[in-house]
């Protein structure tokens, strides 16, 4: 009997909660291994984690590999990666998908490069297809197509690891669905034992902040996002003003957060948070394809830039050529007079 | 305690075209981008890595020795990187190399690092801003088989064989301690590069890889060959040594395009198109009649 191939996730977790990306990566496993009649398979480590389990496979996972150790309680990259690493060796994925947050970025590349095989950073689009490579006269069925805006441009590159598995890739938060719970869902809860060497507890975490984001991008109906046309921190608050209003949030984009008006949590594009909102308001983004990757799927998008070129003009329903810290205002106020007009016919 | 041993550092750094800085006017009318308007500097997370290691070079003596891997012309950031204070650069160049994904580059990496002798730290930038994949670090950490600190943002204190550290990470921070030798990646909020010393410049200013020797040529009819420009450079510790594949030790099938697992299967051109859009002059009216119209389809309000 042939095994059945199989499709893992990673599974991240803080203070007994999954990380969103995780289950929504479960789920795209999920499609991915109905179409190509794989198993799919969530790697969890942690210490106590059991609970854990199940929920993976309510969203979607037929297995899950549980490696339950105190030395696991916290991520560190190299026992988690020998326990990858091992298992990865003997079961031989097809697939390995890792959420794209920072823990994840740091495990992902050091097993990748244990097992030889290629990662993706920042996908966009998981999908199934052929590769067909004239040189060998020879086509690759069924690989993932790992989709991601390429450097240098309007630019979408599928990358495709032909020789080597498993074909590894990272996703950032909010790039697939999450789908939901079902209860009734049954898998396999399989414990595997960590085979530890004594240089993989070279790195000890003396302690550990979390940061409880405050900002809520993924689900926000409305957001008025900034960019380096903003011009300084002060002048984003104009857009807080205008999110308040709207009852939406700000998002910026990474040159407004490199340049330090605006906190890296706010972040929209590709390597900060993908969002789908009602509306989504671009003030003094020109619109690179990565950040245009994050909002696209946003119903309707108004762009205002002085510049009358920016790329973010072509994908907007509204194009205000004009300088944000003057239509802005203009915006904001026609609001409030609504309002006011609302209240007077109340 | 402080450690009074003095701390030898590699730093890995990349050249990249500055993609942060991309506005209408790079773009083309087919809705592309034009390449060449963009200008070649220092990843910007690795003048970080080098400032990093520049500090530490400060508080408990030894090295900052700077390498990397590119075309010729990569030896722009280490002139840059040994006007800072960088003691020694290595160039990593060869067509062999050309064509690398992150786990090909490592391979590179590993190798050069490896050939510089003993060391403490290897420091490099998170990721660079051509590709953000954030990969070739922990790729270079597990191909030297040390142990890695990503997402680095302060030092805290090395002492006894161990570095502590703060990881500065999305979702909070993380203080940790790890045996020497590792590998750190830093994050651009760690720390504001110095400027390049004027001191340093006038000293090394002419500094140039063999690459470079014609266009220092064609500035210095004096040096009639590229040999005697080469004694020059060599006699007074100007010289950027180039290491190529075989210098390096590399095995053909492990670098460059061939070394790569990740293929590009095909590029897409994101043609950029709207729908149904409208231009709203920006006067009070037209605003007016634009949030007027999206109260009317309830996306607003």
């Amino acid at each position: 009997m042939t095994e059945q191939k199989q499709i893992w996730v990673f599974i991240e977790h803080t203070d007994g909660k999954i990380a969103d990306v995780s289950l929504e990566l479960t789920g795209k496993a999920r499609e991915l291994g109905d179409q190509l009649g794989h198993e799919v398979v969530g790697l969890l480590c942690g210490y106590n984690v059991d609970a854990l389990a199940e929920e993976v496979i309510e969203h979607g996972a037929d297995r899950v590999l549980l490696a339950d150790d105190p030395e696991l309680a916290l991520y560190r990259t190299l026992p988690y990666a020998r326990v990858a690493i091992a298992e990865a060796r003997v079961r031989k994925p097809e697939i390995f998908l890792i959420g794209g947050t920072p823990n994840g970025r740091d495990f992902a590349p050091r097993v990748a490069s244990a097992l030889r095989c290629g990662l993706t950073a920042d996908c966009t689009d998981l999908q199934i297809g052929d590769y067909y490579v004239k040189k060998e006269g020879k086509t690759y069925k069924d690989l993932l197509y790992q989709i991601r805006p390429a450097f240098g441009g309007n630019l979408i590159a599928t990358i495709v690891n032909p020789n080597t598995r498993p074909q590894m890739a990272t996703v950032r938060e909010g790039v697939m669905r999450k789908p939901a719970a079902d209860a009734a869902r049954k898998g396999v809860v399989e414990k595997v034992e960590p085979a530890f060497e004594p240089g993989d507890f070279a790195l000890e975490v003396l302690s550990r902040q979390v940061r409880k984001s405050t900002v809520k991008l993924k689900d926000a109906p409305v957001i008025v996002s900034g960019g380096a046309g903003v011009g300084s921190a002060e002048e984003f608050a104009l857009l807080r003003d205008l999110a308040n209003l709207l009852g939406g949030e700000v998002g910026a984009s990474r040159a407004a957060v490199d340049a330090g008006m605006i906190d890296r949590a706010h972040q929209v594009g590709q390597t900060g948070t993908t969002v789908r909102p009602r509306l989504y308001i671009a003030a003094g983004i020109s619109g690179a394809i990565q950040h245009r990757a994050g909002m696209d799927q946003s119903s309707k998008i108004i762009a205002i830039n002085t510049d009358p070129n920016a790329p973010m003009f072509q994908i907007a329903h509204y194009r205000i050529v004009g300088d944000v810290g003057e239509v802005l205002p203009m915006i904001i106020k026609s609001l409030r007079e609504r309002s006011m007009d609302q209240r007077d016919a109340e | 305690m402080t450690d009074t041993r003095p701390i030898h550092s590699v730093v890995l750094v990349k050249q990249v075209p500055d993609t942060h800085n991309i506005t209408g006017e790079v773009m083309t009318k087919d809705g592309t981008m034009n390449r060449g308007a963009l200008p070649a500097i220092f990843n910007p997370e690795d003048l970080n890595a080098l400032e990093m290691a520049l500090e530490i070079k400060g508080r408990h003596g030894g090295t900052v020795t700077v390498i990397t891997m590119g075309p010729p012309k990569a030896a722009n950031i280490l002139r840059e990187s040994l006007f800072r204070g960088a003691d020694k650069v290595v160039l990593l160049t060869d067509r062999k190399f050309a064509g690398a994904d992150t786990l090909a580059t490592s391979v590179v990496l590993q190798l050069a690092v490896q050939k510089l002798g003993q060391f403490d730290l290897v420091l490099c930038g998170r990721q660079a801003i051509d590709g953000d994949t954030a990969q070739v670090g922990p790729q270079t950490a597990e191909k030297l088989g040390i142990p890695q600190i990503t997402y680095a943002e302060s030092v805290i204190d090395i002492a006894d064989g161990k570095i502590t550290a703060q990881r500065a990470l999305d979702s909070g921070s993380e203080i940790v301690r790890c045996t020497l030798p590792c590998l750190l990646t830093v994050v651009g909020s760690a720390n504001t590069p110095r400027p390049a010393s004027v001191r340093r410049q006038m000293e090394r200013k002419l500094s140039a890889a063999p690459g470079e020797y014609a266009a220092l040529r064609a500035k210095w009819p004096e040096f009639e060959t590229d040999e005697a420009v080469d004694a020059f450079l060599a006699k007074h510790d100007l010289k950027i040594p180039v290491w190529t594949a075989e210098e390096i030790g590399a095995t053909e099938g492990t670098i460059g395009l061939a070394g790569s697992p990740t293929q590009v299967h095909k590029i897409n051109f994101v043609v950029l198109e709207s729908t149904e859009s409208k231009t709203i002059s920006p006067t009070p009216e037209a605003i007016a009649a634009m949030v007027a119209e999206l109260v009317h389809e309830y996306i607003v309000g």
